[in-house]
């Protein structure tokens, strides 16, 4: 279950308006004089082409509002286990709405809006890729959970042994569950791993970290200096020939 | 006359080569140079020199292009970290040369399972340079019809692409059948039924709704003419607050049409093609024609 105390843990208590309507969130926010935007899925959503268009619906409305304003900080929160899983998404073209998410986050970007992803709960495939991996900057809260799928499912799929995949897990990060494996590999930036801190001091950091890089894609290059991922960044750019 | 080549059956070389002018190929990061999978050698499951994708300029009907060819012959097509960086670096040379268009012959079930975490960061690591790609004003095309589909984060890729080539043989999704059939039971998607697969995922029913912008023949002769085609005139990705508020409003009225549907027998009812049933052996000049003839009589 999400934590609806979330938002009072991140803004204070009284500076912040999200409103949580089942595995949507949404509402505004202010971080010291800055107004900030919350835009996620909630309660380890399976994210259906509804919610998919709910978040998009949400980005486009800030983006909209903020036109010929200070673009307002966006902060993701993703908490979901994945994409849905029907016939009837699939025949509709669910990953039509991921990549129509996808192309959202990226005109927020464009517009000039910081965009940050606070991952609450579980960050899940599909349903991670969609809009929380887009971010130029992702934070894991204490005791999130990122990851593909589980081992034993990964077992049985690639008919490898489980206890050799265990043991495999401790020594690389390539593709265990995790969200330090993440960090390692350059997809989440920060760890935070304990509830004590000054929060909202911390976010307006992130923050301020995130327009630092928006518009650039650092994570091959952090992933290669924290030693999780030796090869996208060498072999991008031999591909890219700069 | 040229003899007909099965795209379908076709390797990721072979379409390269059916694709591009002739002798106008030159490979990045070639098998010579044995970029392998170092994840996958920790497993000891199989390698290939190019980790199962081929990424090279040539030139389609004498224009400079960027394509990248997905092997669905080795692990399914599915993207690892090699594989992925070679796809994204393509991407990011295209936002520096500027070519006519980056051609992605995708052909994929999704992520790596062997190296899951660096194929989910791949995936979304080439979205983003795809996007940016496209802002520096080179289209991306995907070309869809060989036996692992676009599936997974490939089929997000694909969806962001301006134009998606596909035939009927060619599968585009996100979830595979046998993944909603393995979790939600054979009742919500029989994998087994192959005439229903394709009804839900198959280049018809992507052509009926909008998503394929150009339904061809398994022939890659046909492939490469629709390449060409799209070459001189493409549908363009929605990038700004208007084309995405109106991307947001299709797809909104799309989903409001069909609350029910689950097959694409549905949906082709729904839109008057005169005789539904037929649709699934129609060869794919019939069925532009019927759709032709349903968006004039609109």
């Amino acid at each position: 279950m999400s934590d609806p105390t979330l938002f009072d843990a991140l803004f204070g208590a009284g500076r912040h308006e999200v409103a949580i309507d089942g595995h949507f969130v949404a509402g505004p926010a202010r971080l010291g004089d800055t107004p900030v935007a919350v835009i996620g899925s909630w309660d380890a959503a399976a994210v259906d082409g509804d919610l998919a268009l709910a978040i998009a619906g949400e980005i486009l409305r800030v983006v909209e509002a903020d036109t010929g304003a200070a673009p307002r900080p966006i902060v993701f929160i993703a908490d979901t286990q994945g994409q849905a899983l029907s016939r009837r998404e699939e025949l509709l073209g669910l990953n039509g709405c991921f990549a129509h998410v996808a192309r959202c986050v990226d005109l927020a970007r464009r517009s000039g809006h910081a965009t940050l992803t606070l991952i609450h709960g579980e960050a899940v495939s599909g349903g991670f890729l969609a809009f929380g991996m887009l971010a130029d900057r992702v934070v894991a809260l204490p005791d999130a959970q990122v990851r593909v799928m589980d081992l034993r499912a990964m077992s049985r799929v690639t008919k490898i042994e489980l206890e050799r995949l265990q043991t495999l897990a401790k020594a690389s990060p390539v593709f265990a569950p995790g969200a330090d494996n993440y960090w390692r590999m350059g997809a989440v930036s920060t760890l935070w791993e304990s509830t004590g801190g000054d929060w909202p001091a911390m976010l307006t950091a992130e923050l301020a970290a995130a327009r630092q890089v928006a518009g650039q894609d650092v994570r091959a290059r952090t992933g290669a200096e924290r030693g999780g991922r030796g090869l996208a960044d060498i072999v991008a750019r031999e591909v890219a020939g700069a | 006359m040229s003899r007909r080549i099965s795209y379908f059956e076709a390797s990721a070389r072979a379409r390269v080569a059916a694709l591009a002018d002739a002798g106008s190929f030159t490979e990045y990061c070639p098998p010579a140079q044995r970029r392998t999978s170092p994840h996958l050698a920790r497993l000891d499951a199989p390698v290939a020199f190019d980790d199962g994708v081929v990424v090279g300029a040539a030139t389609v009907d004498g224009r400079p292009v960027l394509i990248a060819a997905q092997e669905g012959k080795f692990n399914g097509g599915a993207v690892g970290e090699v594989h992925g960086a070679k796809i994204r670096g393509l991407l990011e040379r295209a936002v520096r040369e500027k070519p006519a268009a980056v051609l992605l012959l995708v052909d994929s079930g999704g992520v790596r399972l062997h190296e899951a975490n660096a194929g989910l960061i791949a995936i979304s690591e080439i979205m983003r340079a795809l996007m940016a790609a496209q802002a520096a004003g080179v289209p991306v095309f995907a070309l869809i019809g060989g036996s692992c589909g676009a599936f997974g984060g490939m089929g997000i890729v694909t969806r962001l692409c301006d134009e998606v080539i596909m035939s009927e043989e060619g599968r585009l999704g996100l979830s595979g059948p046998e993944v909603i059939e393995t979790v939600k039971g054979v009742g919500e998607f029989d994998s087994r039924d192959r005439a229903l697969v394709w009804r839900v995922t198959g280049g018809k029913l992507r052509r009926a709704l909008g998503e394929a912008t150009r339904l061809v023949d398994d022939d890659a002769v046909a492939f490469r003419a629709a390449a060409i085609a799209a070459l001189a005139r493409h549908r363009k990705a929605p990038a700004d607050l208007t084309a995405l508020k109106a991307a947001q409003a299709a797809l909104g009225a799309r989903r409001a049409a069909h609350p029910d549907t689950r097959d694409g027998l549905e949906v082709w009812r729904a839109m008057g093609l005169p005789r539904p049933e037929a649709v699934p052996m129609l060869a794919a000049d019939t069925f532009n024609q019927q759709l032709d003839q349903l968006a004039t009589e609109a």
